[in-house]
């Protein structure tokens, strides 16, 4: 049997799962927020243009409007200055045997738990590493946070001084960027940094070394918990936007029955 | 008190008094609208005339509207139990007097409570429900808020339940604690992106008879959401949905703030009225306490645009051309529509503007004290009256002088 018969023999008998990744794309999902004197990104709008009446007697349809990165969504190297010079840098022509690759997944629910702040460390990755192996290169990392069984202002997690969120500190995207050559680092908070990611250094470091580095980014993500620490298979096609930076898309991962 | 109505009544559809006047007779319309007392005054013999005719009966030379003194006594007083028209047969008795104006005419006015003949009376210009400028009389000393064929006429927030739609506006808190302290049933106050943290959530929660519901003006299906579950329970709709981007067409944020501010100040006040309109103009006939007012908060750029307020002053043009139909459309249930128009407010985005600026206890004592009075239009601080001004006077030497930033 060849192997896309395989696969397809063990979509169907349930031996592998498909697990969808994605928040749904919804108007009072929180998106990222900037100190409002630069450009903000327009939010999620779904407005309907009919619903079988007077507009449309016999079809249901609407308009959307999004920024590139809202909801359950994917950065590309061009989204940072440091990965502006790269080539096939926006999501137009990333190479799409990129949008199907294997993930990893490095569980922090528990810690996440305890403290808004947590940081994915180097050492955890380490620690990670000597009992389920070396994150191979070009693979996804996926933080697990528990983070999305959150939802309104406890998802955005907004005080006076910024967003609480847990992520990566800059020793940990190092070494996974420099020394694992991850293919890209994924969180389920609403960016791949921590929220207090603006003060470290560099500032913003997921941003600053995954896109410098041609790597890439995914958000907002949901049902990490359902996935093993490593074999699962991830689909992350974003739309084939002109020159964009990123955008909403539907995260998939296959996993095999235990 | 509000007393609960029964639900097993159809519920009463909304008449208006006559509402036909000739062109002529449109001269004190402004004045009513915007509060002032005028009447049609000679330009030639500089007499007053009741009502207003095509010319001066004296001289036959043309009018203008001329403020007047509000004196006059009562020649006569009756009580109307029966009327024949159906507006005032819901409302009677219903009373009217003939009045003798210290400037000179005779007028037939609607007549507060207890006037009679001989008593000195207090005049007032005021729009009826179906928006025309009608005279009500009210005895010297009295307090029209006593009224109960004043409150017909204006939208006194005493026992109404208010939607305010955007908690995240300078006003809100003060208009809150306002219309409570005037009596407001309820308050529903909207808050768009209840992700984020609300400033003063505190202050908002000590509030009794006050919830906050999530609200965004930008969003068709919230915007339906909340009209659905309390359309037909808002007398009064008080839109504060504002998102104040000031800048000029230069600034590398033009386009994105221009399109935010129109969503949200424009085509958010479309989809309120869309959702909301429809369900209150049907209540304008409910009984004493029917729906009765919607206001729109606007800035005075959208009458007089700034080149550095480029986005802003668009936004709030389309508003206000948007809040022409809508006064139409409400207007058809005797809602009215009152627009108050404000300069600068003392908040972060005008941190750089020369005072006056406009505080929000400035904004909510103008929106009260306009819908008790029942205006139609109001303006908001020394810097929005002066623009006005300056505009009706020389437009474009305003619009040289805004070029130069000279406000």
């Amino acid at each position: 049997m060849d192997v896309l018969t395989t696969l397809t023999t063990a979509l169907a008998s349930g031996r592998i799962r498909v697990v969808d990744l994605t928040q749904t794309l919804r108007e009072d999902f929180p998106t990222i927020v900037l100190p409002p004197e630069f450009g903000a990104s327009a939010p999620v709008r779904i407005e309907r243009i009919s619903r079988y009446d007077a507009a449309g007697p016999a079809w249901y349809w609407n308009n959307l409007s999004f920024g590139e990165h809202t909801g359950t969504h994917f950065d590309a190297p061009s989204h940072w200055f440091t990965g502006r010079d790269l080539p096939r840098g926006t999501v137009d022509t990333l190479p799409p045997e990129h949008m199907i690759a294997p993930a990893v997944v490095i569980d922090c629910s528990a810690a996440s738990a305890l403290d808004d702040d947590h940081l994915l460390t180097r050492d955890t990755l380490e620690k990670w590493e000597a009992r389920h192996g070396r994150i191979p290169a070009g693979t996804w990392v996926l933080m697990r946070s528990d983070w999305s069984k959150r939802q309104g202002a406890t998802y955005a997690n907004l005080r006076a001084d910024g967003a609480h969120t847990p992520g990566p500190d800059a020793g940990a995207m190092r070494f996974l960027v420099e020394e694992r050559a991850i293919l890209g680092f994924g969180t389920e908070t609403i960016g791949t940094d921590a929220g207090q990611g603006g003060d470290f250094d560099p500032p913003y470091p997921a941003h600053h070394l995954l896109h410098g580095h041609g790597r890439y980014g995914l958000q907002c993500l949901t049902n990490l918990d359902q996935l093993p620490p490593r074999g699962a298979m991830l689909l992350a096609a974003p739309l084939k936007v002109h020159e964009g930076s990123g955008s909403p898309l539907r995260v998939l991962a296959l996993v095999e029955a235990a | 008190m509000r007393v609960k109505k029964n639900p097993l009544l159809r519920t009463r559809r909304p008449l208006l008094p006559p509402a036909s006047r000739s062109r002529a007779a449109h001269l004190l319309t402004a004045a009513a609208a915007e509060g002032r007392f005028e009447l049609a005054c000679c330009i030639g013999c500089g007499r007053y005339a009741w009502p207003v005719p095509e010319a001066c009966p004296e001289c036959l030379s043309d009018l203008a509207a001329r403020s007047a003194p509000r004196g006059g006594r009562v020649i006569a007083a009756t009580t109307a139990e029966v009327p024949a028209d159906a507006y005032f047969r819901e409302r009677a008795p219903w009373h009217v007097g003939l009045i003798q104006m210290d400037c000179g005419p005779q007028a037939l006015a609607h007549l507060g409570p207890g006037a009679k003949p001989g008593d000195a009376v207090a005049l007032s210009l005021v729009l009826d429900r179906a928006g025309q400028a009608v005279l009500h009389a009210m005895p010297k000393g009295g307090d029209v808020m006593t009224d109960p064929q004043w409150r017909h006429m204006t939208a006194d927030p005493r026992d109404r339940r208010i939607l305010i739609t955007d908690a995240r506006h300078i006003a809100a808190l003060p208009l809150a604690r306002a219309l409570l302290r005037a009596g407001a049933a309820g308050i529903t106050l909207g808050l768009p992106e209840a992700w984020k943290p609300l400033p003063g959530h505190a202050d908002f929660e000590a509030l009794p008879n006050l919830r906050i519901l999530p609200l965004d003006v930008t969003s068709d299906r919230s915007v339906d959401d909340l009209a659905r579950d309390i359309g037909g329970k808002v007398e009064i709709l008080i839109n504060t949905a504002d998102l104040p981007r000031p800048g000029g067409l230069g600034l590398p944020t033009a386009a994105t703030d221009a399109r935010a501010m129109m969503e949200t100040v424009s085509f958010g006040l479309m989809r309120l009225g869309r959702a909301f309109g429809p369900a209150m103009a049907g209540r304008g006939g409910d009984g004493d306490l029917g729906a009765v007012a919607w206001v729109n908060l606007l800035s005075v750029f959208g009458r007089v645009p700034a080149p550095g307020l480029a986005g802003l002053s668009a936004a709030h043009a389309a508003a206000l051309a948007l809040s022409q139909a809508m006064r139409a459309e409400l207007a058809t249930g005797g809602v009215r529509l009152m627009t108050v128009f404000s300069g600068p407010t003392e908040d972060a985005w005008f941190q750089t503007f020369a005072n006056p600026k406009v505080g929000g206890k400035a904004v909510a004592d103008a929106v009260l004290d306009g819908l008790r009075r029942g205006l139609e239009e109001v303006v908001v601080g020394d810097m929005a009256r002066d623009l006005l001004e300056r505009q009706r006077d020389n437009p474009k030497a305003v619009e040289r002088e805004l070029a130069q930033g000279r406000f």
